[in-house]
């Protein structure tokens, strides 16, 4: 199987005092460009180890990432990640955060005013044009979340690594972002794997839901094709029964048969 | 010291502005800010003028203190010569030494705090000699100063150098040490090469830990310089002092600690300052 993004037999084993402990073991997914795809799971089942192999941030133990034709062996711009706690520079206004990564990644190939225009735009896309001169201590949760996200559009990747990204913030604000999230990538068809734990947000956003197996050696239980009709708006697409079999499918994957022993 | 650290940190953030309060509100708020130092002052000068107004006191009230050294106050720019000048000039001499002894340790505490917390390797080399070294009270450097630099000025202001460096070295350590995996996963995913993750990430993120340790390194020169210069004598306030005690005048040593105290207060403002400034947030 091969795809834009092809994670090819992945596991990844750590060493700890009690012997080794295997995380993941065998995950092998394809993903198409501009394809959205969540991965779902109770906590401890690797999935934020999967996201940082995928960023790579970690190696796996086996297997191996590939992106567009080449593997994966360090972290780069065109894997942004959104991380769930924003890891915004608290010393940089909003502007600055996001024009870092710019001036980074496009500072040989654009020019200042380029860049200048580049980061706004991109800060505009998150709903942030009023903020620019702002530092994430001035800014609530969800601010500072679209501020990462901006960060990470503005690299232009080939895909976008959101790794739990709303999980700190409320429902209503949730759901904002969520909303946003969907423009963008209505807009730019940019190609996303997201790490999430709560099964609306997977049925809405995704094209594809990605469940995992508790660990230890978790790996991909199952996979959910959501067959709702872009653009989604939100309160439609509650209403269809699509919306309510990929939920039930989800919750069933999670509760009944990989129901964690809490 | 620890005191004034832990102040700054608990003050609210929003203070209300000033401007824009109604004219008695804001005599209220600036009453309300003033008065109480001043009460306390008030009521510790009263204590100390009936406690020492008594028959027998050893120590002067503070109105004797203020007849004895009023010509010390009027006058802090005199000079007649040799270590006969004026308070003024007493306590420049200080600062002079204490300026230059704090910068040159400013500028290797902060290299070596880097290398110390960037490198494993030179902080268990490290680490152990200075956290020997940092016991060592300042004046037991000043017989081997004083014989390597067979000169008083160097070596007052190298014992304030050896005094201010060690929690200088130590904070910045700890910053460069507690930078979160976020910020390198940051500067990973963006590639910043070594020179760029230095000093976009490296030297933003530990400014505040930077200058606790300054703030720390320039209140202990100033408690070590007074100490250094009884002994080595010259012009400067710890002189002054020792001088004032040889020559019993309790109320010109009384009157110079005053000064001392007031001016380590402000050197500690003015780093914390200097701090705020560079870090763009409170330390």
């Amino acid at each position: 199987m091969h795809g834009y993004l092809t994670i090819e037999q992945v596991g990844k084993s750590f060493e700890t005092s009690k012997g080794p402990f295997t995380a993941l073991s065998n995950v092998s997914l394809a993903i198409e460009k501009s394809e959205f795809v969540s991965i779902i799971g109770h906590s401890g089942c690797g999935k934020s180890t999967l996201l940082n192999i995928v960023a790579g941030l970690s190696k796996p133990s086996t297997g191996a990432v590939l992106l567009d034709g080449q593997v994966v062996d360090e972290p780069g711009p065109d894997r942004a990640v959104v991380f769930q706690n924003h890891s915004l520079l608290p010393w940089l206004t909003a502007y600055a955060n996001v024009r870092l990564a710019v001036d980074k990644v496009f500072g040989k190939t654009k020019s200042s005013s380029e860049r200048d225009a580049w980061t706004k735009h991109n800060l505009a896309l998150v709903h942030m044009e009023h903020a620019l001169g702002k530092k994430p201590d001035e800014l609530s949760g969800g601010m500072r979340q679209r501020v990462g996200i901006a960060r990470a559009l503005a690299m232009q990747p080939k895909i976008l690594l959101l790794d739990e990204p709303f999980g700190a913030l409320d429902a209503l604000t949730r759901a904002h972002l969520q909303d946003t999230v969907m423009e963008i990538h209505r807009d730019t068809r940019a190609t996303a794997i997201m790490i999430t734990h709560d099964v609306d947000e997977a049925v809405l956003l995704s094209d594809r839901i990605v469940m995992m197996t508790n660990g230890p050696a978790a790996t991909i239980g199952e996979i959910c094709e959501v067959g709702l009709e872009r653009p989604r708006r939100r309160l439609q697409a509650v209403d269809t029964p699509e919306y309510a079999r990929c939920r039930k499918q989800v919750l069933q994957f999670l509760y009944e048969r990989h129901a964690k022993a809490a | 010291m620890t005191g004034t650290l832990g102040e700054a940190e608990g003050k609210p953030r929003a203070k209300p502005w000033l401007a824009d309060l109604r004219p008695l509100e804001k005599m209220r708020s600036v009453a309300a800010v003033v008065l109480p130092p001043l009460i306390t002052i008030g009521v510790l000068l009263l204590v100390w003028q009936v406690l020492c107004s008594q028959e027998g006191a050893s120590l002067p009230p503070p109105s004797k203190v203020l007849k004895d050294t009023w010509e010390l106050i009027r006058d802090p720019f005199f000079d007649n010569g040799g270590t006969d000048v004026g308070l003024f000039w007493q306590i420049l001499a200080s600062l002079k030494r204490v300026s230059i002894g704090f910068s040159l340790a400013a500028v290797c505490g902060v290299a070596l705090g880097v290398l110390i917390g960037q490198s494993s390797f030179a902080y268990r080399g490290l680490d152990p000699i200075f956290q020997v070294l940092r016991t060592v009270p300042p004046l037991a450097w000043l017989p081997i100063s004083l014989a390597a630099f067979k000169d008083s000025n160097p070596s007052a202001i190298f014992v304030i150098f050896i005094t201010a460096i060690w929690p200088i070295i130590l904070n910045t350590a700890v910053g460069v040490r507690q930078i979160p995996q976020d910020y390198r996963n940051i500067s990973r995913v963006l590639r910043l090469n070594a020179f760029e993750y230095f000093t976009k990430i490296v030297l933003p993120a530990s400014v505040p830990y930077m200058f606790t340790g300054l703030r720390i390194g320039v209140g202990l020169s100033w408690l070590a310089i007074v100490a250094a210069e009884m002994l080595v004598g010259g012009v400067g306030i710890g002189f002054f002092i020792w001088d004032g005690w040889n020559s019993s005048l309790l109320s010109e040593i009384i009157l110079a600690l005053i000064y001392v105290g007031i001016i380590g207060f402000f050197l500690d403002r003015i780093i914390g300052f200097i701090g705020r400034l560079i870090a763009g947030r409170p330390i």
